[in-house]
């Protein structure tokens, strides 16, 4: 279980979040414009990193607000908790 | 390599079972082979049987970066069964099925394939339409599926609450008689025997470190033993498929997800067929040992740790204690965690990937090991002729572009 420092509340248990998966996917600014194959990669392609990678969480049971973790996906370490719009901190597993 | 009969167990015996053969050979790797299966789990080692086997092509060779088995085939609830809902689906899963049950025979290795029926609960009215609607799927394409009624469920399975009353009440199932479970370990070892019989090299302790691409085509592979040549190369390799696919340099609409599971201390007999329930996220079979096997839901995050979160055990045990009550005074003995490839429709990808001559067969999720079989027989068919056969065509990489999605994540009973 990750104790999460949710840059709200503090530290509380996993249990209290919810992940949502990789961060800073950006939706096509015009979709009409894309082609298929450009859709499906924003749509379904994830980066699935084995190291650092940045993914979104949100504190559902907390102040419901939403934030990034950058979390190494072997170990499962936290190594850092930033805003949503803020740029992702560079980190080394 | 000898065979195995009542007559060598008996000829081993008197010997006190010291002059057993090796099951396979631990050849070097050869500098070139026609065909080259990454992954040394069941659906490679499937995979490489199936070619040598059906499509007479044995200059092949599976390697593999741990031991044979070591990864999600040692690491699941060893639950078989077809019932699933979509046509594509049903065809693969069926297909798979009917291999499980010649499947001792063709290996000649015992994998203790057990057809004991494997029941999927409904516990609201949703379930229960929802159920109804895959049984009369399942039968109008042949696979064998009944109803069951509450009570029934109670006479197939005395250790369930069936109250009403109860936390999760049942009312009623879904049973696949034809369904159960196989030893693990042994299919993964019955393959590797077999198919280093028909002359597969199989190279454990052999991690591919990049490809050789030109032009777009595959020429092989580097790996920690050297560089492999092969014309063509598949990727069986589940959880790290996305791995792969980026040093191929390509995407994949795949999620690596921690899925657990853990035994019982051993009882007596109490259940003999398997019985899931995909609302409360629980798969629970008894183990001829006496144990209990429960499997759990997967986490939601993204993970290579090979652990998955003490919460989700948490959370299936509060669910068992209250479907059957018994379960409060039993100890647990293990658990563990394996890295499933989930994609978002739930369903495997099998075939063609943007370079040539470079297959893949992953995303099977948390219900890989029914599809084992399958899954090898379909993927060899793919790569023996360079194209996907009809089993595999639908689950191709390319159906995500196209909007082809074969949904089971709501579709089948969701906890594969």
């Amino acid at each position: 279980m990750f104790l999460i420092d949710c840059p709200y509340c503090g530290t509380r248990q996993q249990t209290e979040f919810h992940c949502h998966g990789e961060a800073h996917i950006a939706r096509p600014k015009d979709p009409d414009a894309v082609s298929d194959a450009e859709w499906a990669d924003y749509m379904f392609n994830r980066s699935n990193t084995k190291g650092v990678f940045y993914e979104r969480w949100v504190h559902n049971h907390g102040c419901r607000r939403w934030f990034n973790v950058a979390r190494d996906t072997v170990s499962d370490r936290i190594l850092a908790v930033y805003r949503m719009g803020e740029q992702p901190p560079k980190v080394k597993s | 390599m000898a065979k195995y009969s009542v007559f060598s167990l008996a000829r081993n015996a008197l010997s006190y079972h010291e002059n057993w053969q090796r099951a396979w050979r631990s050849p070097a790797p050869k500098p070139e082979y026609d065909i080259l299966v990454i992954g040394g789990g069941g659906h490679g080692l499937a995979t490489a049987h199936y070619l040598a086997k059906e499509h007479g092509i044995n200059n092949v060779a599976v390697i593999e970066k741990g031991w044979l088995g070591g990864g999600n085939t040692g690491r699941n609830t060893t639950i078989v069964r077809s019932n699933y809902l979509w046509d594509e689906s049903a065809a693969i899963y069926e297909h798979s099925l009917k291999l499980w049950e010649g499947l001792s025979q063709d290996l000649n290795f015992n994998v203790m394939f057990s057809q004991r029926g494997v029941m999927n609960l409904a516990h609201n009215l949703h379930d229960w339409r929802e159920l109804n609607r895959r049984v009369h799927a399942n039968r109008l394409h042949g696979i064998d599926s009944e109803i069951l009624t509450a009570a029934q469920v109670k006479a197939e399975a005395p250790i369930f609450n069936v109250s009403p009353n109860s936390r999760y009440p049942i009312m009623g199932a879904s049973i696949q008689r034809r369904g159960g479970t196989a030893r693990h370990d042994a299919v993964a070892w019955g393959y590797a025997r077999a198919a280093d019989q028909r002359g597969v090299d199989i190279i454990q302790n052999c991690e591919v470190t990049g490809f050789v691409i030109n032009n777009g085509k595959i020429e092989g592979v580097e790996t920690t033993r050297g560089r492999i040549n092969a014309k063509r190369v598949g990727v069986a390799v589940a959880g790290n498929s996305s791995v792969l696919a980026d040093m191929a340099g390509f995407r994949m609409p795949v999620e690596s997800n921690p899925l657990q599971a853990l035994v019982s201390d051993p009882i007596k007999p109490v259940l003999d067929c398997v019985v899931m329930s995909s609302a409360v996220h629980v798969y629970v079979s008894q183990s001829d040992k006496g144990e209990f096997v429960i499997g759990a839901g997967s986490d939601l995050h993204v993970s290579y740790s090979q652990r998955g979160s003490f919460d989700i055990i948490e959370g299936i045990m509060g669910a068992l204690c209250e479907l059957v009550p018994m379960v409060s005074r039993m100890k647990m003995m293990r658990q563990w965690g394996g890295i499933v490839d989930v994609t978002p429709d739930r369903s495997p990808i099998i075939g063609k990937t943007p370079v040539e001559g470079l297959f893949i067969n992953c995303g099977w999720g948390t219900g890989g090991f029914k599809g084992t079989p399958g899954s090898g027989h379909a993927f060899a068919a793919t790569l023996a002729a360079g194209e996907p056969n009809d089993k595999a065509g639908p689950f191709s990489l390319d159906r995500f572009r196209t909007g082809f999605l074969i949904d089971e994540a709501g579709a089948a009973a969701v906890a594969h």
